[in-house]
Protein backbone atom coordinates (compact mmCIF):
# COMPACT_ATOMS: atom_id res chain seq x y z
CA UNK A 1 0.00 0.00 0.00
CA UNK A 2 1.07 3.78 -0.31
CA UNK A 3 0.19 5.61 2.40
CA UNK A 4 0.81 9.07 2.78
CA UNK A 5 1.21 10.53 6.36
CA UNK A 6 0.44 14.41 6.76
CA UNK A 7 3.01 15.31 9.95
CA UNK A 8 5.89 14.30 11.26
CA UNK A 9 5.62 14.89 14.81
CA UNK A 10 5.68 11.81 17.46
CA UNK A 11 2.59 9.92 15.91
CA UNK A 12 3.64 10.25 12.62
CA UNK A 13 7.02 9.56 13.36
CA UNK A 14 6.09 5.96 15.37
CA UNK A 15 3.18 5.49 12.87
CA UNK A 16 5.58 5.73 9.55
CA UNK A 17 8.06 3.62 11.53
CA UNK A 18 5.41 0.63 12.67
CA UNK A 19 4.13 0.99 8.77
CA UNK A 20 7.26 1.12 7.04
CA UNK A 21 8.12 -2.24 9.18
CA UNK A 22 4.40 -3.68 7.94
CA UNK A 23 6.06 -3.23 4.17
CA UNK A 24 4.18 -0.09 3.01
CA UNK A 25 5.22 2.32 0.82
CA UNK A 26 5.54 5.10 3.24
CA UNK A 27 5.82 9.32 2.76
CA UNK A 28 5.45 11.43 5.30
CA UNK A 29 4.83 15.05 4.47
CA UNK A 30 5.95 17.85 7.38
CA UNK A 31 6.66 21.70 7.22
CA UNK A 32 9.31 21.69 9.41
CA UNK A 33 13.44 21.02 8.46
CA UNK A 34 14.18 19.76 12.13
CA UNK A 35 11.46 17.11 11.88
CA UNK A 36 12.23 16.17 8.47
CA UNK A 37 15.61 15.82 8.95
CA UNK A 38 15.08 13.18 11.92
CA UNK A 39 12.77 11.02 9.90
CA UNK A 40 15.32 11.01 7.38
CA UNK A 41 18.35 10.27 9.41
CA UNK A 42 15.76 7.42 11.06
CA UNK A 43 13.79 5.93 8.80
CA UNK A 44 15.23 6.72 5.24
CA UNK A 45 14.15 9.18 2.61
CA UNK A 46 10.64 8.82 3.04
CA UNK A 47 9.90 12.31 3.79
CA UNK A 48 8.82 15.77 1.56
CA UNK A 49 8.96 19.30 3.03
CA UNK A 50 6.21 20.86 2.70
CA UNK A 51 2.44 22.25 3.89
CA UNK A 52 -0.02 18.84 3.27
CA UNK A 53 -3.28 21.26 2.90
CA UNK A 54 -1.13 22.71 -0.56
CA UNK A 55 -2.42 21.29 -3.55
CA UNK A 56 0.94 21.79 -4.90
CA UNK A 57 2.71 19.69 -2.01
CA UNK A 58 0.03 16.58 -2.46
CA UNK A 59 0.51 16.53 -5.98
CA UNK A 60 4.43 16.30 -5.79
CA UNK A 61 3.90 13.36 -3.26
CA UNK A 62 1.36 11.72 -5.63
CA UNK A 63 -1.59 11.80 -3.75
CA UNK A 64 -3.39 10.90 -6.25
CA UNK A 65 -2.17 7.26 -6.25
CA UNK A 66 -2.14 7.23 -2.47
CA UNK A 67 -4.54 4.47 -1.07
CA UNK A 68 -4.27 5.68 2.48
CA UNK A 69 -4.38 9.27 3.64
CA UNK A 70 -4.05 10.01 6.82
CA UNK A 71 -3.31 13.51 8.71
CA UNK A 72 -1.92 13.19 12.54
CA UNK A 73 -0.73 16.93 12.96
CA UNK A 74 -1.56 18.62 16.58
CA UNK A 75 -4.14 20.47 15.41
CA UNK A 76 -7.46 19.45 14.31
CA UNK A 77 -7.93 22.03 11.44
CA UNK A 78 -5.34 21.27 9.54
CA UNK A 79 -5.97 17.47 9.74
CA UNK A 80 -9.21 18.25 8.71
CA UNK A 81 -8.32 20.95 5.53
CA UNK A 82 -5.76 18.17 4.46
CA UNK A 83 -7.96 15.38 4.58
CA UNK A 84 -10.53 17.19 2.89
CA UNK A 85 -7.96 18.22 -0.03
CA UNK A 86 -7.19 14.52 -0.69
CA UNK A 87 -10.12 13.57 -1.04
CA UNK A 88 -11.91 16.01 -3.46
CA UNK A 89 -8.80 16.74 -5.39
CA UNK A 90 -7.19 13.59 -5.51
CA UNK A 91 -9.79 11.23 -4.85
CA UNK A 92 -7.90 9.74 -2.45
CA UNK A 93 -10.38 6.86 -1.04
CA UNK A 94 -9.72 6.40 2.20
CA UNK A 95 -8.50 9.45 4.86
CA UNK A 96 -8.05 9.14 8.39
CA UNK A 97 -7.35 11.85 10.73
CA UNK A 98 -6.40 12.50 14.14
CA UNK A 99 -8.54 14.49 16.11
CA UNK A 100 -7.93 16.17 19.33
CA UNK A 101 -11.20 17.84 20.58
CA UNK A 102 -13.31 15.01 20.88
CA UNK A 103 -15.97 17.35 19.58
CA UNK A 104 -15.15 17.60 16.47
CA UNK A 105 -15.57 13.62 15.55
CA UNK A 106 -19.25 14.70 14.45
CA UNK A 107 -17.96 17.26 11.88
CA UNK A 108 -15.13 15.13 10.77
CA UNK A 109 -17.81 12.45 9.40
CA UNK A 110 -20.14 14.82 8.30
CA UNK A 111 -17.58 16.58 5.94
CA UNK A 112 -16.50 12.93 4.46
CA UNK A 113 -13.53 12.15 6.48
CA UNK A 114 -13.81 8.34 6.53
CA UNK A 115 -12.08 7.32 9.76
CA UNK A 116 -11.08 9.70 13.18
CA UNK A 117 -9.04 8.69 15.78
CA UNK A 118 -9.81 10.70 18.88
CA UNK A 119 -6.68 10.81 21.09
CA UNK A 120 -8.60 12.32 23.76
CA UNK A 121 -11.43 10.47 23.75
CA UNK A 122 -9.21 7.05 24.09
CA UNK A 123 -7.51 8.21 26.68
CA UNK A 124 -10.38 9.16 28.66
CA UNK A 125 -12.18 5.48 27.70
CA UNK A 126 -8.79 4.13 29.17
CA UNK A 127 -8.83 5.90 32.20
CA UNK A 128 -12.65 5.14 32.84
CA UNK A 129 -11.52 1.48 32.28
CA UNK A 130 -9.19 1.71 35.11
CA UNK A 131 -11.47 3.43 37.39
CA UNK A 132 -13.35 0.99 39.87
CA UNK A 133 -15.60 3.29 40.98
CA UNK A 134 -16.80 3.66 37.62
CA UNK A 135 -20.22 1.98 37.34
CA UNK A 136 -20.68 1.08 33.32
CA UNK A 137 -17.55 1.48 30.73
CA UNK A 138 -18.44 1.65 26.97
CA UNK A 139 -15.73 -0.79 25.88
CA UNK A 140 -17.33 -0.40 22.57
CA UNK A 141 -19.66 1.72 20.18
CA UNK A 142 -20.77 0.64 17.09
CA UNK A 143 -20.20 2.81 14.19
CA UNK A 144 -23.54 4.36 12.70
CA UNK A 145 -26.08 2.00 14.72
CA UNK A 146 -26.31 4.29 18.09
CA UNK A 147 -25.83 0.87 20.16
CA UNK A 148 -22.67 0.52 22.15
CA UNK A 149 -21.07 -2.67 24.61
CA UNK A 150 -20.91 -1.66 27.87
CA UNK A 151 -19.16 -3.03 31.34
CA UNK A 152 -20.38 -3.04 34.70
CA UNK A 153 -19.75 -4.29 37.54
CA UNK A 154 -22.56 -5.72 40.07
CA UNK A 155 -21.95 -3.91 43.16
CA UNK A 156 -22.59 -5.67 46.63
CA UNK A 157 -25.72 -3.58 47.34
CA UNK A 158 -27.60 -3.80 44.02
CA UNK A 159 -30.74 -4.50 44.70
CA UNK A 160 -30.81 -7.50 41.49
CA UNK A 161 -27.82 -9.45 43.64
CA UNK A 162 -30.03 -13.26 43.61
CA UNK A 163 -32.37 -11.85 40.75
CA UNK A 164 -32.76 -14.00 37.45
CA UNK A 165 -31.10 -12.59 34.30
CA UNK A 166 -35.00 -13.16 32.67
CA UNK A 167 -36.13 -11.21 35.30
CA UNK A 168 -34.92 -7.88 34.74
CA UNK A 169 -36.81 -5.34 33.32
CA UNK A 170 -33.60 -3.62 30.85
CA UNK A 171 -34.35 -1.08 28.75
CA UNK A 172 -35.51 -1.61 24.99
CA UNK A 173 -32.90 -3.04 22.40
CA UNK A 174 -30.47 -4.17 25.58
CA UNK A 175 -29.09 -7.56 25.78
CA UNK A 176 -26.44 -9.14 28.36
CA UNK A 177 -24.57 -11.11 26.31
CA UNK A 178 -21.55 -12.48 29.12
CA UNK A 179 -21.61 -12.43 32.81
CA UNK A 180 -17.77 -12.87 34.29
CA UNK A 181 -18.13 -14.11 37.82
CA UNK A 182 -15.56 -12.96 40.62
CA UNK A 183 -13.64 -16.05 39.36
CA UNK A 184 -13.46 -14.29 36.03
CA UNK A 185 -15.43 -17.50 34.58
CA UNK A 186 -17.36 -16.08 31.43
CA UNK A 187 -20.77 -17.53 30.73
CA UNK A 188 -23.21 -16.64 28.29
CA UNK A 189 -26.38 -16.15 30.47
CA UNK A 190 -29.68 -17.68 29.40
CA UNK A 191 -33.13 -16.10 31.99
CA UNK A 192 -32.49 -18.57 34.46
CA UNK A 193 -28.71 -17.11 35.51
CA UNK A 194 -28.66 -15.90 38.42
CA UNK A 195 -27.00 -12.01 38.97
CA UNK A 196 -24.33 -12.61 41.86
CA UNK A 197 -22.55 -9.67 43.95
CA UNK A 198 -19.21 -8.77 42.22
CA UNK A 199 -20.52 -10.04 38.33
CA UNK A 200 -18.86 -8.26 35.65
CA UNK A 201 -21.87 -7.85 33.47
CA UNK A 202 -21.38 -7.00 29.10
CA UNK A 203 -24.29 -5.40 27.53
CA UNK A 204 -24.96 -4.09 24.27
CA UNK A 205 -27.59 -1.20 24.59
CA UNK A 206 -28.63 1.61 22.91
CA UNK A 207 -26.01 4.94 23.55
CA UNK A 208 -29.42 6.42 24.94
CA UNK A 209 -30.19 3.86 27.36
CA UNK A 210 -27.25 3.81 28.96
CA UNK A 211 -28.28 5.70 32.13
CA UNK A 212 -31.11 3.18 32.08
CA UNK A 213 -29.43 0.11 32.44
CA UNK A 214 -26.66 1.37 34.92
CA UNK A 215 -29.43 2.15 37.30
CA UNK A 216 -31.03 -0.95 36.57
CA UNK A 217 -27.30 -3.28 37.69
CA UNK A 218 -26.18 -0.41 40.48
CA UNK A 219 -29.72 0.46 42.26
CA UNK A 220 -29.34 -0.39 46.13
CA UNK A 221 -31.75 -2.46 47.65
CA UNK A 222 -33.18 0.19 49.79
CA UNK A 223 -33.73 2.71 47.18
CA UNK A 224 -35.75 0.41 45.31
CA UNK A 225 -39.38 0.71 44.60
CA UNK B 1 -31.56 59.96 12.95
CA UNK B 2 -31.83 56.18 10.95
CA UNK B 3 -28.48 54.16 10.79
CA UNK B 4 -26.62 55.14 7.09
CA UNK B 5 -27.37 52.05 5.50
CA UNK B 6 -25.11 50.40 2.78
CA UNK B 7 -25.84 48.48 -0.12
CA UNK B 8 -25.27 45.22 1.03
CA UNK B 9 -26.74 45.10 4.14
CA UNK B 10 -29.93 47.61 2.81
CA UNK B 11 -31.87 44.37 1.28
CA UNK B 12 -31.67 40.99 2.27
CA UNK B 13 -31.66 41.50 5.87
CA UNK B 14 -33.86 43.02 8.79
CA UNK B 15 -32.96 46.16 10.28
CA UNK B 16 -30.58 44.46 12.88
CA UNK B 17 -29.22 41.14 12.32
CA UNK B 18 -26.63 39.01 14.45
CA UNK B 19 -23.00 38.53 12.89
CA UNK B 20 -20.63 36.80 14.60
CA UNK B 21 -17.00 37.72 13.61
CA UNK B 22 -13.76 35.10 14.00
CA UNK B 23 -10.23 37.04 13.71
CA UNK B 24 -9.66 40.27 15.06
CA UNK B 25 -6.92 41.40 13.38
CA UNK B 26 -7.15 44.57 10.72
CA UNK B 27 -10.22 43.11 8.60
CA UNK B 28 -11.98 41.52 11.47
CA UNK B 29 -11.76 44.71 13.48
CA UNK B 30 -12.94 47.15 10.43
CA UNK B 31 -15.36 44.83 9.44
CA UNK B 32 -16.77 44.67 13.21
CA UNK B 33 -17.07 48.80 13.44
CA UNK B 34 -18.43 49.05 10.22
CA UNK B 35 -21.36 46.55 10.91
CA UNK B 36 -21.58 47.85 14.82
CA UNK B 37 -21.91 51.65 13.26
CA UNK B 38 -24.86 50.20 10.97
CA UNK B 39 -26.65 49.38 14.46
CA UNK B 40 -26.08 45.31 13.92
CA UNK B 41 -25.60 42.92 16.94
CA UNK B 42 -22.30 42.33 16.70
CA UNK B 43 -20.24 39.28 18.28
CA UNK B 44 -15.92 39.24 17.85
CA UNK B 45 -14.08 36.18 18.89
CA UNK B 46 -10.05 35.66 19.15
CA UNK B 47 -7.54 34.02 20.90
CA UNK B 48 -5.95 36.99 22.09
CA UNK B 49 -7.38 39.53 24.46
CA UNK B 50 -4.93 42.09 22.85
CA UNK B 51 -6.82 41.93 19.99
CA UNK B 52 -9.72 43.70 20.72
CA UNK B 53 -7.50 47.00 20.81
CA UNK B 54 -8.00 47.69 17.80
CA UNK B 55 -11.46 48.13 18.11
CA UNK B 56 -12.75 51.75 18.44
CA UNK B 57 -13.29 53.15 22.54
CA UNK B 58 -17.38 53.49 21.21
CA UNK B 59 -17.43 49.53 19.93
CA UNK B 60 -21.15 48.33 21.56
CA UNK B 61 -20.58 44.56 20.24
CA UNK B 62 -19.38 41.99 22.26
CA UNK B 63 -15.79 40.90 22.40
CA UNK B 64 -15.20 37.31 23.77
CA UNK B 65 -12.02 35.62 23.36
CA UNK B 66 -11.71 31.93 22.65
CA UNK B 67 -11.28 30.01 19.17
CA UNK B 68 -13.52 29.87 16.91
CA UNK B 69 -13.21 26.38 15.80
CA UNK B 70 -14.54 25.04 19.24
CA UNK B 71 -17.89 24.15 19.20
CA UNK B 72 -18.69 24.79 22.67
CA UNK B 73 -17.38 28.35 22.01
CA UNK B 74 -19.87 28.82 19.06
CA UNK B 75 -22.53 27.56 21.23
CA UNK B 76 -20.87 30.44 23.94
CA UNK B 77 -21.88 33.26 21.57
CA UNK B 78 -24.89 32.30 20.13
CA UNK B 79 -24.22 31.23 16.91
CA UNK B 80 -27.08 28.63 16.92
CA UNK B 81 -29.19 32.33 16.18
CA UNK B 82 -26.94 34.16 14.57
CA UNK B 83 -27.62 35.27 10.60
CA UNK B 84 -24.13 35.60 9.78
CA UNK B 85 -21.19 33.68 10.30
CA UNK B 86 -17.50 35.25 9.25
CA UNK B 87 -13.92 33.99 9.12
CA UNK B 88 -10.93 36.24 9.24
CA UNK B 89 -8.12 34.90 11.19
CA UNK B 90 -5.03 34.20 9.71
CA UNK B 91 -5.46 30.82 9.16
CA UNK B 92 -6.88 29.91 6.04
CA UNK B 93 -7.61 25.92 7.42
CA UNK B 94 -9.14 27.30 10.83
CA UNK B 95 -11.19 29.82 8.93
CA UNK B 96 -12.23 26.74 6.49
CA UNK B 97 -13.52 24.36 9.35
CA UNK B 98 -14.85 27.04 11.38
CA UNK B 99 -17.07 28.16 8.37
CA UNK B 100 -18.33 24.21 7.90
CA UNK B 101 -18.63 24.11 11.72
CA UNK B 102 -21.48 27.47 11.26
CA UNK B 103 -22.83 25.99 7.87
CA UNK B 104 -23.31 22.25 8.47
CA UNK B 105 -23.92 22.06 12.30
CA UNK B 106 -25.23 25.54 13.51
CA UNK B 107 -26.89 26.04 10.06
CA UNK B 108 -26.13 30.00 9.80
CA UNK B 109 -27.59 31.03 6.83
CA UNK B 110 -24.87 32.95 5.83
CA UNK B 111 -21.32 32.12 6.06
CA UNK B 112 -18.09 34.16 4.48
CA UNK B 113 -14.81 32.43 4.94
CA UNK B 114 -11.74 34.47 4.05
CA UNK B 115 -8.52 31.58 2.32
CA UNK B 116 -5.75 33.09 1.21
CA UNK B 117 -4.96 30.17 -0.75
CA UNK B 118 -6.49 30.49 -4.40
CA UNK B 119 -6.28 26.68 -5.03
CA UNK B 120 -8.11 26.14 -1.09
CA UNK B 121 -10.53 28.59 -1.97
CA UNK B 122 -11.60 27.23 -5.80
CA UNK B 123 -11.93 23.48 -3.61
CA UNK B 124 -13.77 24.76 -0.83
CA UNK B 125 -16.49 27.08 -3.14
CA UNK B 126 -16.72 24.13 -4.85
CA UNK B 127 -17.49 22.16 -2.13
CA UNK B 128 -20.66 24.94 -1.31
CA UNK B 129 -18.58 27.60 0.95
CA UNK B 130 -18.86 30.88 0.72
CA UNK B 131 -15.16 32.38 0.03
CA UNK B 132 -12.71 34.88 -0.89
CA UNK B 133 -9.76 34.89 -1.65
CA UNK B 134 -7.91 38.28 -0.90
CA UNK B 135 -4.34 37.13 -2.76
CA UNK B 136 -6.87 36.74 -6.43
CA UNK B 137 -8.86 39.82 -5.09
CA UNK B 138 -5.92 41.78 -4.65
CA UNK B 139 -4.26 40.71 -7.83
CA UNK B 140 -7.00 41.38 -9.83
CA UNK B 141 -7.34 45.01 -8.40
CA UNK B 142 -3.92 45.90 -8.65
CA UNK B 143 -3.55 44.62 -12.17
CA UNK B 144 -6.78 46.28 -12.97
CA UNK B 145 -5.00 50.03 -11.75
CA UNK B 146 -2.09 49.01 -13.62
CA UNK B 147 -4.14 49.19 -16.81
CA UNK B 148 -5.69 51.97 -16.42
CA UNK B 149 -4.78 55.34 -17.94
CA UNK B 150 -2.59 57.32 -15.71
CA UNK B 151 -4.63 60.76 -15.85
CA UNK B 152 -7.62 58.92 -14.46
CA UNK B 153 -5.30 58.74 -10.64
CA UNK B 154 -5.97 62.15 -8.51
CA UNK B 155 -3.77 64.79 -9.13
CA UNK B 156 -2.16 66.70 -6.84
CA UNK B 157 -2.36 70.16 -8.31
CA UNK B 158 -4.77 70.73 -11.49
Amino acid sequence: MYIIIVGGGKVGYYLAKQLVEDGNEVLVIEKEAAKCQKIADDLGDIVLRGDGCEGVTLEAAGTGRADLFIAVTGDDEDNLVACQVAKNKFSVRRTVALINNPKNEAIFKKLGIDTTVSSTALVLANIEQELPSHPLIPLLTIKGSGLEIVEAKVPQYSAIVGEHIGELLLPQQCLIVVVIDEEGVPRVPNSDTQVRAGDEVVAVCRCESEDALRAILTTPVKEKQ
Amino acid sequence: MPPVKYGLFACPWSSEMKVVIMGCGRVGAELATILDREGQEVTILDIDPDAFGQLPADFKGNSVVGNGIDQDVLQRVGLADADAFVAVTPGDNRNVMASQVAKHIFDVPKVVCRIFDPIRQELYRGLGLETISPTKEVARLLKQALEREPAETPKGEG
